[in-house]
């Protein structure tokens, strides 16, 4: 059974729009226009229960409106949505028992209280039996070693210490589905990957199902078997995340560093007919682009036996930058245009 | 299903007790509150022993009545006063009120409870020794059967609910409203003056009185005043706690009305 399942959903808002001038401005006072804004449009998708997909997409391009919606903040303008079983907006009560969230950008961690006065709110609230409770907290605390915090006020605790602290106030009910928005935000690299393999373990060990919205790709490569890119509302892209670096990746780049001073005309010429490109700093470096198709050993095996190498160093093109020229295309559909771009780079070489 | 209901208003009532805790917590604010209360009930004492002159009587008000009466309702108003729309309007404007739908509670009963928490720490921390100190400083004299003390804190009670409702309604205006201030400030300004917390209703001419006896504020200060000062006695307490209830009642339309039209209407701030 799947874990989440959306058909067409789609949320639209009303903005209100403001006329310009004194006369608008009056004109506002007495009748508002609206225009309607749609956030969501009509995206459809399956996860299956025990995966961690992650959900991506710009600023603005509909993540948070559609986490709102699978948890049961926001109704649906339109579409099919069910959740662990549920629909989230019609059963709310019952169903958020079953779920956890997390707000990277806001707490859910009573301000004025300690913390463990707020996991035992928390476990009133959600109802979990003392026994559960105890267990589960014990193993949550000494996992993500909180011992020393419990006893603070909320207020007084850093990003950090109070973003492992959310995660237990989210995940003390022992939710089967867990939404994460932007968890990992403002945290330095150790958080980030202490939490990382938190995520991992309990993935493992509890086969909790994980939606991921994240600016940061590293939680993606960590944590991630599947993505699910967003664009103004649309899904654009849907699958594995190394699939999506095979289609889109342009190709490898390799460095080399010479002992003895080697020509670039030299080393054209030894690649021969193969579509490379050949660049050069001065005649002790240069760097070779190789595209997706070729495959890197027939070009080393080229050059190594022939030029008096002392370094080699190979560069894959990494998801950031595929990602970031998704976003600019706004379309992951690109295969194609990826030999027009080697052809103009070879160009451009060509002219040099 | 009978151990889950029980369960669910344990939580309730945790909220009640942590908002007590959070205003101990910040308890030096209320010192002033005291003063600020005292303050309030002197100005106004004075203000009508000077209108009162030699005696008479004043919209069936005595001098002495008009003391105790100041007194009461100021001391009242310690209690059921809290600033629900306020705090809803804010969850509602930065957007955490996301976090309150994520959770299997009610979002205005927990706010109920809340307010009903801050009502009680202001019950023994400025009530009760603001109205000691009131009756050291002003002639305010207090029954002495226990019924009229009984009746007053049932009073008290439905006082809390009716101006708790009302803030309620108040604050979920914000989904509706792009600014709530306005809305809120005027709410506040009428509370307190058609309440008869100022001005006794008595005193307002006959066809705005008229008017009052058909709206919620009354219900507030002026009628649990009138019961608690013995304006108002016998079988007609009855009455007065019967109006109290009927107004609990129709408050609870508009209010569950707008909180179930608001969930449409939910837009979160910030993504």
């Amino acid at each position: 059974m799947a874990a989440i399942e959306v058909r067409d959903l789609r949320k639209t808002f009303k903005v209100q729009k403001n006329r310009e001038g004194l006369k608008g401005a009056f004109l506002d006072l007495f009748k508002r226009e609206y225009n309607e804004v749609a956030a969501v449009k009509d995206i459809s998708f399956q996860i299956p229960e025990g995966e961690i997909c992650g959900y991506i997409g710009e600023n603005g391009a509909g993540k948070s409106t559609t986490i709102k919606m699978l948890t049961g903040i926001l109704v649906p303008t339109s579409g099919h949505l069910k959740v662990g079983g549920f629909v989230p907006y019609a059963e709310r009560e019952k169903f958020v028992q079953h779920i956890g969230v997390v707000f990277g950008q806001r707490s859910q961690l009573w301000w004025d209280i300690g913390v463990i006065e707020s996991f035992e709110l928390l476990r009133k609230v959600y109802r979990v039996p003392q026994a559960d409770y105890k267990k589960r907290l014990d193993e949550l605390v000494e996992r993500l070693q909180l011992q020393d915090l419990l006893n603070r006020p909320v207020r007084k605790l850093s990003l950090g210490q109070r973003m492992r602290c959310e995660l237990v106030a989210a995940l003390l009910h022992n939710p089967s589905i867990v939404f994460l928005d932007e968890p990992t935000i403002g945290l330095d690299i150790v958080v980030k990957s202490e939490i990382r393999d938190f995520l991992k373990d309990m993935n493992r060990d509890h086969g909790t199902t994980i939606l991921l919205t994240t600016h940061d790709l590293q939680d993606i490569e960590a944590l991630c078997s599947r993505v699910i890119m967003l664009d103004d509302g649309r899904i654009i892209y849907d699958g594995g995340l190394e699939e999506l670096k095979d289609r889109w990746g342009t190709g490898k780049e390799v460095l080399f560093q010479f002992g003895t001073a080697t020509k670039l005309d030299q080393l054209r010429s030894w690649t021969g007919t193969l579509p490379v490109i050949w660049t050069a700093e001065n005649d002790l470096n240069a760097k070779v682009w190789i595209p997706r198709d070729i495959g890197v050993s027939e070009v080393l095996g080229q050059v190594v036996g022939q030029a008096d190498i002392t370094d080699i160093k190979i560069i894959e093109t990494n998801t950031d930058e595929i990602v970031r020229s998704i976003y600019q295309s706004g379309s992951a559909d690109k295969p194609a245009n990826s030999e027009a771009e080697v052809e103009s780079k070879e160009g451009a070489v060509i002219h040099v | 299903m009978q151990s889950s209901m029980s369960n669910q208003w344990g939580a309730y009532l945790d909220f009640i007790r942590i908002r007590f805790l959070t205003m101990l917590a910040y308890r030096v604010n209320y010192y002033s509150g005291i003063l600020i209360y005292s303050l309030n009930i002197g100005v106004y004492y004075f203000t009508w022993k000077a209108i009162y002159g030699d005696g008479g009587e004043l919209g069936g008000f005595t001098a002495s009545q008009m003391t105790t009466y100041l007194a009461v309702s100021w001391m009242a108003r310690a209690f059921y006063f809290n600033n629900l729309d306020r705090e809803i309007s804010t969850d509602i404007r930065d957007g955490s009120i996301a976090i309150q739908f994520i959770r299997p509670y009610n979002y205005l009963i927990v706010k109920m409870m809340q307010g009903l928490g801050e009502g009680m720490f202001r019950f023994m921390m400025l009530m009760i020794p603001g109205m000691a100190i009131a009756m050291v400083l002003f002639p305010v004299k207090l029954p002495t059967e226990l019924s009229a003390w009984a009746g007053f804190l049932v009073m008290l009670f439905f006082s809390f609910l009716i101006n708790s409702q009302l803030n309620v309604i108040t604050g979920l205006m914000s989904f509706f409203v792009e600014n709530n201030e306005g809305f809120m400030r005027m709410k506040r300004v009428v509370v307190d003056l058609f309440s008869g917390l100022i001005i006794p209703i008595s005193l307002f001419p006959a066809w705005l009185g008229g008017i009052m006896s058909f709206l919620p504020f009354q219900a507030i200060t002026y009628l649990p005043g009138s019961v608690f000062t013995g304006r108002i006695q016998g079988a007609s307490i009855w009455n007065v706690l019967g109006i109290q209830v009927i107004w609990f009642l129709i408050l609870l339309i508009p209010m569950i009305g707008l909180y179930r039209a608001s969930r449409k209407r939910l837009f979160v701030q910030g993504g």
